[in-house]
């Protein structure tokens, strides 16, 4: 199939649906292709392509609510799938919040050129993937004597969606993906295996970081591991390193949106435009970055979207309420998610920041811990590095750091100037004080 | 994303919003009936029917997949059906299904793995597909494919009704008696969300090496949560059945079991405290305290790693890890339960595998690439989380037997340190072996009593280190009841875990000092 049958099929599924009785329908179409290659000491271990393609609907029938998917598109199935949802929707109970949005949302989208797709895509050779892997792994496998394994991989990806609601949105997007890292595993001498890993994930090729870079990163911060030990419990500075940054303004994300909100799983419920944590803390939710992960015109319920401050020097200025739960909590929507998210950056780079800390951990990967969306209170493992009078001292694991998101994210002191490009999460290195560390 | 990273963790509640069918929402052949009284002929003829395929198509596409000289290949038909259906704000007010098919077709050459699959099951799509995979191997197909045998399987869930076949309206009373329940357990409970989510799966496995074996597995999960208020303080907190049951398995007393425990585990919260920071004995409650063996031995324990010498387990095969009185399996045996397999993902048998037995480390778990690679029997190991996938060595349900000590025995050895009973998730890093699993809600033990409940604090701790430090081992195991969902290089599985109560004598607690 291609664009035009797939934006036919979604126009005639909204046509069956109403003939069913639907009242409102939602429908999208995506269709995905991908190949992955994994290149593992000195061979290929494993490659693999697929297509997939899915069709979404929500519907909207006599004031309720249901949304079903299937992976089979052709149009006999499509019908029968589409007659099986409606009449499986007039069982549930009426919810009055349930509308598609209003079209005024739909409206205003921003037209600006955000260069998603690699217009190589099709003409990439397997052989120039196999090369690429090949490449990666070899370097990172010459660099010490130490390695026990390492992989490359590599994965890219080309795909379209297709939205069409029966009140007046339509719009297809597409884009491709690159993704391509390596994977180290040494001997630490004494029957510890300590591996690290480095990816990037770009949207055009030519963008992605070079191999060699990569590869000598990632044999660095492997070797920084041997020797890694478990020091006092006690309260210490943290930096948190740009790469393993998402782990705390991810527990702030669930907590922003209207579901939690409304159903009262908010620590942040009636905080709106309270000062909550460090003015240093401002966060961008920014669709037009051109070439970003997550750039977008319009969200997932095909509302336009906008470049927005969802926190401001501290304050939370918005939260990310989707129809439903705008509807719910009698307020306008602004936008249930979040595109690439950008900070108000610094003016120290890692290194820098590393200087300034008398007593502190320099965290370098979080492992495993949760957070408490209805309280704030949060609880994560780590790995990193001891650094005393601005010098890294010795590694560090097996240590959590715990509190509340409240608490920490009001001791920052400063973020790096150095976003990760890499992914949607522009997430620039952190520096906090005070932090709560457990260890022996 | 593919996951470069290779995280590998545990996730509670991963039910998700895959769904269901309640009308039936079937493609080939709703009629179907898969019982007992049909004879394997018929088992076979009925799955070949439902994918639409035959022995003479599936060797063709075989033939297509070894054609570049693969030294091996199975094709993996697969067919889901899932059904979601929830309660907020006090009314049934959405519902969500999910209709997935299709075939995933692998080569292996070696231990090097080619793979594609196709949603459409087309005698053309496939042969695509299969040249594809095929591309592996680069060398000229080595000859015939072999007959294709029927290979029966135990049954360890058997239920009346195929989720598909049951209505809609048998799901929503369930849902809102829980709502009701957990009303009316306390009025400090101000908004509770219910649901249940069931799974209708087929799978159809063919070999090149001549096996065929189909499989239909049932999953079904009940779930109750809440938030609860007091003094302006809120806690949320939750609780859920899980297995490979059918409807019979929604019954008045678990839904009662499910509200009750959900507002329980809420309102306990509000006297929580935080403990020390640092090292102390961690006494683990009967049940899904399991997450502890899933972390600390079970996935360092999946042969893939070991075969590519990255994990912290590599060579202690055949040495003692842990006290005499420790006994660790992995079985995908147990009826009904979340992480049983009647086959596994290759055709292969499943089978309860012991980990650890009298203290000593006895065997991986294998998929068939490694089960060639260290010439031993496949342990009926190898799973995925769908035809998009090739298999990987997994877990299935997780458990230590049980040991020579008593609860109480165990609590009253505790000077100082805390009782762990609800977790939400576990990660562990398989070279290094540092693990982590967090705590929901737990107390703490003084002076050998139990006291005071805590909350949300992560532990950490060193695979082989914690497996050592296991002191006492109750004679009360029990399996987890709720639902885990295991994820390893971006493929989630359903497993499940258990254990009997247990003292670790020291692990990192994350508290505040």
């Amino acid at each position: 199939m291609i664009t035009n049958d797939r934006l036919e099929l979604a126009h005639w599924v909204v046509k069956s649906a109403k003939a069913e009785g639907a009242s409102d329908i939602a429908v999208n179409i995506s269709n995905s292709r991908s190949v992955e290659m994994e290149y593992r000491d000195g061979q290929l271990d494993v490659v693999k392509e697929s297509t997939e393609n899915s069709l979404n609907i929500s519907l909207y029938v006599e004031g309720k609510y249901s949304g079903h998917s299937t992976n089979d598109l052709r149009q006999d199935s499509v019908g029968k799938f589409v007659r099986d949802a409606v009449a499986m929707t007039k069982y549930l109970s009426v919810d009055k919040f349930r509308k598609l949005p209003d079209p005024k949302y739909y409206r205003g989208m921003v037209e600006t050129e955000l260069d998603l797709i690699d217009d190589r895509y099709d003409s990439i050779r397997s052989e120039e993937r196999v090369a690429m892997v090949k490449e990666l792994q070899e370097l990172t496998s010459g660099q010490s004597d130490k390695i026990i394994s390492s992989t490359a991989g590599y994965y890219d990806n080309i795909s379209e969606s297709i939205k069409v609601h029966s009140n007046g949105f339509e719009g297809v997007s597409e884009g491709t993906s690159f993704s391509y890292g390596v994977e180290v595993t040494l001997d630490d001498g004494k029957g510890g295996r300590p591996s690290d890993w480095n990816y990037a994930t770009t949207r055009h090729l030519s963008d992605m970081e070079a191999p060699a870079n990569m590869s000598k990163k990632v044999v660095e911060s492997a070797l920084a591991k041997l020797g890694q030990e478990k020091i006092e419990s006690g309260v210490y500075e943290m930096v948190i390193h740009n790469r393993a940054a998402t782990q705390p303004i991810y527990a702030l994300y669930s907590p922003l949106t209207g579901r939690s909100i409304q159903q009262k799983r908010s620590f942040l419920d009636g905080k709106l435009g309270e000062k909550l944590f460090s003015e240093k803390l401002t966060v961008i939710d920014d669709p037009f970055i051109k070439r970003g992960l997550g750039s977008r015109h319009y969200d997932g319920e095909g509302m336009a979207t906008r470049k927005r401050t969802i926190i401001e020097k501290g304050v939370v200025k918005e939260f990310l309420i989707d129809n439903y739960y705008g509807n719910k909590l009698g307020v306008e929507p602004t936008g249930g998610s979040v595109s690439n998210v950008s900070f108000e950056y610094g003016d120290k780079s890692l290194d820098e920041l590393i200087k300034q800390v008398t007593k502190g951990i320099l965290v370098t990967n979080f492992i495993g811990g949760n957070s408490n969306g209805t309280t704030g209170d949060y609880s994560w493992g780590l790995v990193g590095m001891y650094i005393e009078n601005g010098k890294i001292v010795k590694p560090v694991y097996e240590m959590n750091i715990s509190g509340n998101l409240i608490d920490l994210w009001a001791n920052l002191v400063e973020c790096g100037n150095d976003p990760y490009k890499y992914s949607s999460f522009r997430r620039p290195s952190l520096y906090f004080k005070d932090v709560q560390f457990s260890g022996l | 994303m593919a996951e470069i990273t290779r995280r590998k963790f545990v996730t509670i509640g991963a039910a998700g919003l895959a769904l269901a069918t309640i009308p039936a929402i079937f493609r080939f052949n709703p009629a179907m009936a898969l019982t007992p009284m049909l004879d394997e002929h018929s088992v076979l003829e009925e799955y070949y029917s439902h994918f639409g395929v035959n022995q003479e198509i599936i060797r063709k596409i075989m033939g297509a997949a070894l054609e570049k000289g693969g030294d091996y290949c199975d094709l993996f038909f697969q067919h889901n059906i899932s059904s979601y259906v929830a309660l907020e704000d006090d009314i049934v007010n959405r519902a969500y299904t999910n209709v997935d098919f299709g075939v995933g077709i692998r080569v292996i050459k070696g231990d090097q793995t080619g793979y594609s699959f196709t949603e459409e099951v087309t005698t053309e799509s496939m042969i695509k597909a299969a040249k594809t995979a095929a591309s592996i191997a680069k060398g000229v197909s080595s000859g015939e494919i072999a007959n294709l045998g029927f290979h029966p399987t135990p049954d360890y869930y058997p239920i009346q009704t195929k989720w598909e076949d049951v209505s809609i309206d048998k799901r929503i009373p369930a849902i809102q008696q829980i709502n009701k329940v957990m009303h009316d357990a306390d009025n400090r409970v101000i908004k509770t969300n219910t649901s249940i989510s069931d799974d209708s799966t087929y799978i159809l496995v063919a070999t090149s090496d001549g096996r065929i074996v189909c499989d239909y597995q049932p999953m079904v999960q009940i779930a109750g949560s809440c938030t609860a208020e007091q003094n302006g303080q809120r806690e949320s907190n939750g609780f859920n059945l899980c297995g490979r049951h059918g409807i019979d398995f929604v019954s008045p007393e678990s839904l009662d079991r499910i509200g009750t425990e959900s507002v329980r585990r809420t309102v306990n919260l509000f006297d929580a405290v935080k403990p020390d920071a640092g090292e102390m004995p961690v006494v683990l409650a009967a049940g899904s305290s399991g997450i502890l063996l899933h972390e600390a031995i079970g996935h360092g324990m999946e042969a893939d790693f070991n075969r590519k010498n990255t994990s912290i387990f590599s060579t202690k095969i055949g040495k003692p890890v842990a006290e005499k009185f420790v006994n660790i399996v992995d079985n995908g045996t147990n009826p009904g339960v979340r992480g049983t397999i009647n086959i596994d993902d290759e055709g292969n048998d499943s089978q309860k595998t012991y980990l650890v037995r009298d203290g000593i480390l006895e065997s991986y778990l294998h998929d068939r690439i490694s089960a060639k690679f260290y010439n031993v029997k496949p342990t009926g190991s190898g799973r995925r989380q769908s035809f998009r996938y090739p298999p990987l060595p997994r877990m299935r349900n997780t458990y230590m037997t049980d040991g020579p000590h008593s609860y109480e025995e165990i609590i009253k050895s505790v000077k100082k340190g805390i009782f762990v009973e609800q977790f939400t998730n576990g990660q562990v890093n398989i070279g290094a072996g540092d693990y982590t699993f967090y705590v929901k809600a737990g107390n703490l033990i003084e002076d050998g009593k139990i006291t005071k409940p805590i909350k949300d604090i992560n532990l950490i701790g060193n695979g082989p280190d914690s497996l050592s430090k296991v002191t006492m081992v109750a004679n009360d195991m029990k399996m987890a009841e709720g639902g885990w969902t295991c994820g390893k290089n971006g493929q989630g599985v359903p497993v499940s875990m258990g254990l009997p109560t247990i003292k670790v004598s020291s692990i990192t607690v994350g508290g505040v000092s």
